[in-house]
């Protein structure tokens, strides 16, 4: 068999071409109320009143909902978010009210004639202005707020996360620098734009039973989580998930099914359902962080890189949810791939008057990148020196010290060099960086690395098990969504591989049902074929020993002489003695009718090994499993006389450890990316002074649409990882993290000033310019 | 069947026929997701009202049978799958319009859809490989 690097079709193919594929609000089994959010329309302001007389007249109204002290706090670092505002609103589209009605026509117009009064308090539109001495102080309790996780606040402060980073000595690191270079950058934040906006509905049965279904990633951690908020037996909360239409880590956070449980409580534990408009989905919803950054490298004559010192503000917005674990992880690997003695990094989690922040594709690495990244190049030119060849100078390899003091082996970091070499070639960067198209347009290189680990949970874990069917074939389960990763179609190819079989003949369970699918914790961090996959090979032992026992009885061999393979289980010497499967799996029967045996079902499970929390003080720990490395470039045609520029070319090579799917990597790689250069180049909320998010529509908030994509190159480094399945690493994330770094060193280039701010839009370049004259 | 007046044939073709195969994205017509073919022409459905198409031959994915199907399988255009019904019936409605479209025309068809997760150039590959399919009779 040989199923490992086959382009294997998705499992749920044909499901999605024809309109079959279910995604949330497709769910239309039974009948359900309807649930509306308003939303406040300011970025911070004091609830003065709520008036719901006039909507409470409308016939069809069945409930209204409104902030109480009485609500738990919700969160899942720092418990600081009421589900519904109270006495205060902290961003634009943040929840005040929920309209529960018949239908949503009805709970929308009994919304808008809701009349909440506020007065407007002074906005912070940044990590700058909330950490000014006079700025107003958006959580006074913020000491006081129950803690989930390991988050360090600050008291008195905006702050609410600090990530020390101290590896060597930076005083010696800068004794011995020659040269250095040092500057500040800073994006606001944006959104993660999932085609399917977020949407649950929630039933609570009269036993007590709550029944969620949501487009989540983390369908096992709403059911912790909802238990924890709600006091409600953890058994007793039964979440599904249907396909999700994508979510890049956007929907990871738990917010819609809250309103959905409120709603259903408020109206006697009906069905209510609830779906995000695009506006909701964009503003009310959990978004991309923000960053402010200040980056200080110094190196040798030589380009070897004796200190890096900098601090990151990510603008998590007026609540923490994940931001705090997104700006951890940018302190992580708050360098670039690199191999650097003498690290000193602060990574700040600051609230601010903006939609909180949560996970986006990436983690807090492609932002802490394009700061990082950006200063190499500036160092490399100071220092005369081809950026790339600085870069592969100081590659981070096995043997070397990551900046929480991990010291790595060829398992746990990819080999960038060869990453380099080959973006070389695909970029045919001996050519030059730049050639001139006519007298108007030049096209520019740029480029960028980048690494990565996943900073998940220490105790996160995946189970999976699987049973047969009578005629041999096997049903896959496990806890992971189908987010549109393939992840489930690359289990599948695993479980065919150990068992030699073919790939048909594993059916897999798509849909997640927290009673019945085992826990995956969340599918989130390139993890899924790494925890999973491990969960479904323990699986695979397990099935193949049940079979080999009920064999040996039958064949009166020892198990020890036994094979599985090709849907039957055989002597291994005498490979025509044996028997098929599917007279096995479901018990075997004697001719006189004994029967030995029963269905088998196997299971598996993994946790990540040897994970710690970070020392406080000095950030030192095993922070994730092992750092995926990969090198990216773009190339943009570039108009000096509007500024205005077009994507051309854009290559990423990652060191992958194995390819399970090459199609499907392909894809995730090229995926990612253009979510990174859409980041990178065009997308960005644009607050007003009141903070209010003047483009919450995709007409004014736009993706890259057909046409606008640059031609993708993306290939492998192979080096296969011993402890991961079939020696893969995890990659769906990588392709967009150098991506905002390398288009912008490249216009920086284009445009001869430095591009230190997100999106890199003309406009960005025309007043950088503008500045300079 | 009865509808009101106020209401958009995306709904009507979700919630009163339960053909929910044309998604809702934006309900603004930015999208594209909502796409279905009215008398041969792509049109958004979010964007039409439900009254709109009495005496008109609608069809949605889940009525298509056509080869542009089988090659976004091949071509691995799409991941999550939400844009896919929408881009296919635009697609669909191209390849029966146009002859041998030029890639201008086939971008400025295209162009209005929006994928978030693929990079544009399997869809490409898709809708390309079946334009240049040899037509039958
Ligand atoms: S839902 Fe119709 S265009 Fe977006
Ligand atoms: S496949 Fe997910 S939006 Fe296109």
């Amino acid at each position: 068999m040989n199923i490992i690097g086959k382009s294997v079709i998705r499992k749920e193919a044909f499901d999605k071409v024809t309109g079959r594929a279910k995604y949330t609000a497709d769910e239309l089994s039974g009948p359900s109320l309807h649930a509306r959010i308003v939303t406040s329309p300011y970025g911070h302001a004091r609830i003065l009143s709520i008036d719901d007389s006039l909507a409470r007249e409308i016939t069809g109204v069945r409930a209204i909902i409104v902030g109480s002290h009485e609500f738990p706090l919700t969160g899942e670092e720092i418990r600081d978010r009421p589900p519904l505002a109270v006495d205060k609103v902290r961003y634009y589209g943040e929840p005040v009210a929920l309209v529960v009605a018949d239908r949503y026509e009805i709970a929308k117009k009994a919304a808008e004639l809701i009349e909440v009064k506020y007065e407007l308090l002074p906005v912070i539109n940044s990590p700058t202005e909330a950490l000014k001495e006079d700025a107003p102080i958006l959580h006074p309790n913020l000491m006081s707020y129950e803690k989930i996780g390991t988050a360090y606040p600050v008291a008195h402060s905006n702050i609410s996360n600090v990530t020390k980073i101290r590896k060597g000595n930076i005083e010696n690191g800068w004794s011995q620098s020659e040269v250095s270079v040092e500057a500040t950058y800073g994006f606001s934040p944006s959104s993660h734009s999932a085609m399917e906006t977020r949407a649950a509905t929630a039933e609570i049965k009269p036993d007590g039973y709550v029944h969620i279904t949501t487009s989540s990633q983390a369908p096992f951690m709403v059911k912790r989580l909802m238990g924890i908020y709600f006091g409600i037996d953890i058994g007793k909360i039964i979440v599904e998930t249907p396909l999700v239409g994508g979510a890049y880590g956007g929907k990871a956070p738990i917010q819609w099914e809250v309103l959905a449980y409120l709603a259903s409580r408020a109206v006697g534990g009906k069905r209510v359902k609830i779906v995000y408009t695009r506006e909701e989905d964009l503003t009310t919803a959990p978004c991309h962080v923000g960053l402010e950054a200040l980056v200080k490298i110094g190196c040798t004559m030589e380009g070897v890189i004796t200190a890096a010192e900098m601090v990151y503000w990510f603008d998590g917005g007026a609540y923490s949810d994940k931001a705090i674990d997104v700006s951890r992880a940018g302190g992580v690997d708050c360098i670039g791939p690199y191999n650097i003695d003498n690290v000193w990094c602060d990574s700040l989690c600051v609230y601010t008057n903006h939609p909180y922040g949560t996970p986006f594709r990436g983690f807090g690495h492609s932002e802490v990148l394009f700061a990082f990244e950006r200063t190499m190049n500036m160092l490399a030119k100071k220092i005369g020196m081809d950026p790339l060849e600085f870069r592969k100078r100081n590659s981070i390899l096995p043997g070397h010290t990551t900046p929480t003091q991990v010291v790595l082996n060829k398992n746990t970091v990819g080999y960038l060099p060869p990453c380099i070499d080959r973006l070389k070639d695909l970029l045919d960067w001996d050519q030059g960086e730049i050639t001139e198209v006519d007298d108007r347009r030049i096209r520019v290189k740029g480029i960028a690395c980048s690494w990565k680990t996943s900073t998940i949970d220490t105790d996160a874990s995946s189970g999976v098990i699987i049973t047969f069917n009578s005629d041999g074939s096997m049903n896959l389960m496990s806890g992971v969504v189908e987010i549109g990763t393939g992840t489930k179609t690359i289990l599948a190819q695993i479980l065919a591989e150990r068992m030699k079989m073919d790939v048909e003949q594993i059916h897999v369970k798509m849909d997640v049902h927290t009673q019945t699918t085992p826990e995956h914790w969340k599918t989130v961090a390139s993890r899924g074929v790494f925890m999973a996959g491990r969960a479904v090979l323990e699986a695979a032992e397990d099935v193949i020993r049940q079979i080999k026992d009920v064999a040996a009885c039958v064949l009166r061999t020892s198990t020890e002489d036994l094979e599985v393979a090709f849907g039957r289980v055989f002597l291994k010497d005498e490979p025509e003695v044996g028997l098929m499967l599917k007279d096995v799996v479901y018990g075997y029967k004697f001719p006189n009718g004994n029967s030995i045996g029963g269905q088998i079902v196997g299971y598996g499970n993994y946790i990540l090994r040897r994970m710690t929390y970070l020392d406080p003080e000095t950030g030192a720990g095993q922070p994730g499993p092992e750092w995926t490395v990969a090198a990216h470039g773009v190339e943009v045609e570039y108009d000096k006389r509007d500024f205005t520029y077009k994507l051309v070319r854009a290559a990423t090579v990652v060191d992958i450890g194995v390819v399970l799917n090459h199609k499907a990597a392909l894809g995730q790689v090229m995926g990612a990316m253009s979510m990174g250069l859409a980041f990178a180049g065009r997308e960005t909320f644009v607050f007003d002074e009141l903070g209010r998010v003047m483009n919450p529509q995709l007409r004014t908030y736009r993706p890259i649409h057909y046409g606008e994509n640059p031609r993708y190159l993306v290939d492998f480094v192979i080096n296969p990882v011993e402890n991961a399945p079939y020696g893969s690493r995890g990659v769906g994330e990588h392709g967009l993290l150098g991506m905002p770094a390398a288009l912008a060193n490249a216009l920086s280039i284009a445009a001869g000033v430095e591009l230190n701010e997100l999106p890199l839009t003309p406009e960005l370049i025309w007043r950088t310019k503008g500045a300079e004259l | 069947m009865t509808f009101r007046n106020a209401d958009v044939l995306l709904d009507v073709l979700r919630y009163q026929l339960g053909l929910t195969g044309a998604k809702p994205g934006c309900l603004n017509g930015d999208c594209g997701a909502c796409t279905v073919n009215i008398d041969g022409a792509a049109q958004k459905s979010c964007l039409m009202l439900a009254v709109e198409a009495i005496g008109k031959e609608i069809l949605t994915i889940e009525g298509l049978n056509a080869p542009i199907q089988g090659v976004f399988v091949d071509q691995f255009a799409f991941q999550c799958g939400y844009c896919t019904s929408g881009f296919i019936m635009n697609a669909h409605s191209l390849i029966e319009t146009k002859k041998n479209p030029s890639d201008e025309e086939i971008t400025a068809w295209l162009e209005s859809n929006i994928c978030r997760c693929t990079g544009y150039m399997e869809i490409e590959k898709a809708v390309k490989s079946v334009i240049h399919l040899p037509k039958g009779p």
